[in-house]
């Protein structure tokens, strides 16, 4: 009891005096003239991306040029937001290809699945996130845009399944 | 140095009236109205560099860079604003009535102007030196309300009404307190012309003289002007925006303005007050030579800066809070330091100096 009433006329004299307004503005002062800022100056500078960071999809090719996926479905099998269609045909030489492997991106929900279902490491995803389009059409990737993502990041793409590989 | 300035435009009228060839008592209403416009002009870049500084604060404290993008440090900022708000669509809601909706943020918006016609910048450089100086300004301040009811009731729209409300309420109080803390200064200065209650601070600014109350006074003139951590009357998280949810475009770039320019007004009241206005720090060498209306601009900034960084250390007042604060507190608190100086003046046969 005698504690409390103690206390009750510490706070009184605390908010009588404005000792916290007083110790807030001196904190701020201090963030404000000897703290460094951490805004990244985004368009120009960017943060560090983790190789497993899902982003837009791509479509990989061996050293040869032979188109990885053998059409096995895996990856529409385990899309969870069935977004990955694909059409597989036999092929000249009697191997399994797909035909046309189409994404709907604005479906996708970048978990990564598809990346972890498949067995010859064909579909992956690149850290590229800045693929906004004006129509939405632009968003259902075909099997052409998807392997030009890949021959663009493929330098990329080595070296992050090596990265991976001890996980896998 | 502004008064040398004053002049120089009133004798280059007098000199185009000559020109021209046209009656000499015209000169001094000419001349009144390109100061007054002058004066607008300069408060409008003020209020606009007074939001860049605000954004940069808030920045700083909290890490990050404010804006940056428009021009140097982000300097053009404020006017890359204005002139999307004036180029935004006005809205008006269904069952406004149109008339009072517009009429609102134009009398917020001269109420603001309205009390710079007293303020004194430097010696002798003031559009009226009204005996009755702090009258007017409170008289004027007090306009203010009328503005904001009018748009909360004008909008039909619940939060618009609420934040009405709760301004009105605010301000009436804080009101009281407010006048009786200057009538504390009234005291000792014997004049209720602001000139003469800057001239009385020569020697000890009201400051150090009336300690507690200037520091209440400076709460007070917080609540005033609607600011953190009083801002109830447009609380984003409990009534959107409060009396100006409805607005947009530009008559919602007055209320901005308007709120912006009282906060000016309020320091450089304060400034008058208590940190003795134009006068130096101390009447020094080094300091006196400085042109007194730099002081005066120094101090006002000074002020603004503790409002701003206010903002960003408290949170919001609750509504009965504010009340508390305002009735319990500080009305009890000024009247018993009014009547402390009233007895100690008596006591030692205190008479005001008058200059």
């Amino acid at each position: 009891m005698e504690n409390n009433r103690m206390q009750r006329i510490v706070d009184f004299l605390k908010s009588l005096l404005l000792i916290d307004i007083f110790k807030g503005i001196i904190l701020t002062s201090k963030y404000m003239l000897f703290k460094k800022s951490v805004t990244i100056n985004y368009p120009y500078e960017k943060s560090m991306v983790s190789y497993r960071f899902k982003g837009e999809h791509a479509l990989r090719r061996y050293e040869n040029g032979e188109e990885r996926c053998i059409a096995c479905k895996l990856c529409e099998a385990i899309c969870p937001a069935q977004a990955i269609t694909i059409m597989a045909e036999k092929r000249f030489d009697g191997s399994r290809r797909t035909i046309s492997y189409d994404i709907d991106m604005s479906k996708c929900i970048y978990c990564g699945l598809c990346e972890e279902a498949c067995p010859v490491d064909a579909i992956v995803e690149t850290p590229n996130v800045e693929f906004s389009t004006e129509t939405r059409e632009e968003l259902y990737y075909t099997k052409e845009k998807l392997l030009s993502n890949g021959e663009r990041w493929e330098n990329y793409l080595k070296q992050k399944m090596q990265e991976l590989a001890v996980y896998k | 140095m502004l008064l040398y300035l004053s002049n120089m435009i009133q004798e280059f009228i007098a000199w185009l009236f000559s020109l021209a060839g046209l009656p000499e008592a015209g000169v001094p209403y000419v001349s009144v109205f390109i100061k007054a416009i002058i004066i607008i002009v300069v408060i409008m870049m003020c209020v606009a560099y007074l939001t860049w500084l605000e954004r940069k604060i808030h920045g700083l404290v909290a890490r990050r860079k404010g804006p940056n993008v428009v021009g140097p440090i982000g300097l053009l900022q404020p006017i890359f604003d204005g002139v999307k708000l004036l180029l935004k669509e006005m809205i008006f809601p269904a069952n406004a009535n149109k008339f009072i909706f517009v009429l609102a943020p134009v009398i917020t918006f001269l109420v603001a102007l309205l009390g710079w016609v007293i303020i004194p910048v430097e010696k002798g450089v003031v559009f009226a030196d009204l005996n009755v100086g702090v009258l007017y300004l409170l008289a004027v301040s007090s306009l203010a309300v009328y503005g904001i009811i009018m748009a909360g009731w004008a909008s039909n729209s619940q939060y618009s009404f609420l934040g009405a409300i709760r301004s009105s309420s605010q301000m009436i109080s804080y009101e009281i307190a407010m006048g009786v803390v200057i009538v504390c200064v009234v005291l000792l200065t014997g004049s209720l012309n602001m000139t003469k209650i800057v001239l009385a601070q020569q020697d000890l600014w009201f400051f150090i003289k009336l300690f507690p109350i200037a520091i209440l006074f400076f709460i007070i003139i917080v609540a005033e002007t609607n600011r953190h951590p009083f801002d109830l009357p447009e609380a984003e998280a409990d009534i959107v925006a409060g009396y100006h949810t409805e607005y947009s475009g530009f008559i919602f770039a007055l209320f901005f303005l308007a709120e912006y320019a009282n906060m000016i007004l309020m320091s450089s009241f304060f400034t008058i007050l208590f940190l003795g206005g134009w006068l130096p720090l101390f009447d020094i060498a080094p300091l006196n030579l400085i042109p007194s209306f730099f002081w005066f601009v120094l101090k006002v900034i000074v002020c603004l800066w503790l409002m701003i960084q206010l903002r960003s250390i408290l949170p919001r007042y609750r509504y009965d809070q504010l009340m508390r604060l305002g009735w319990k507190v500080f009305i009890p608190l000024s009247l018993l330091f009014f009547v402390f100086l009233a007895v100690l003046l008596r006591a030692i046969n205190y008479i005001p100096a008058v200059y």
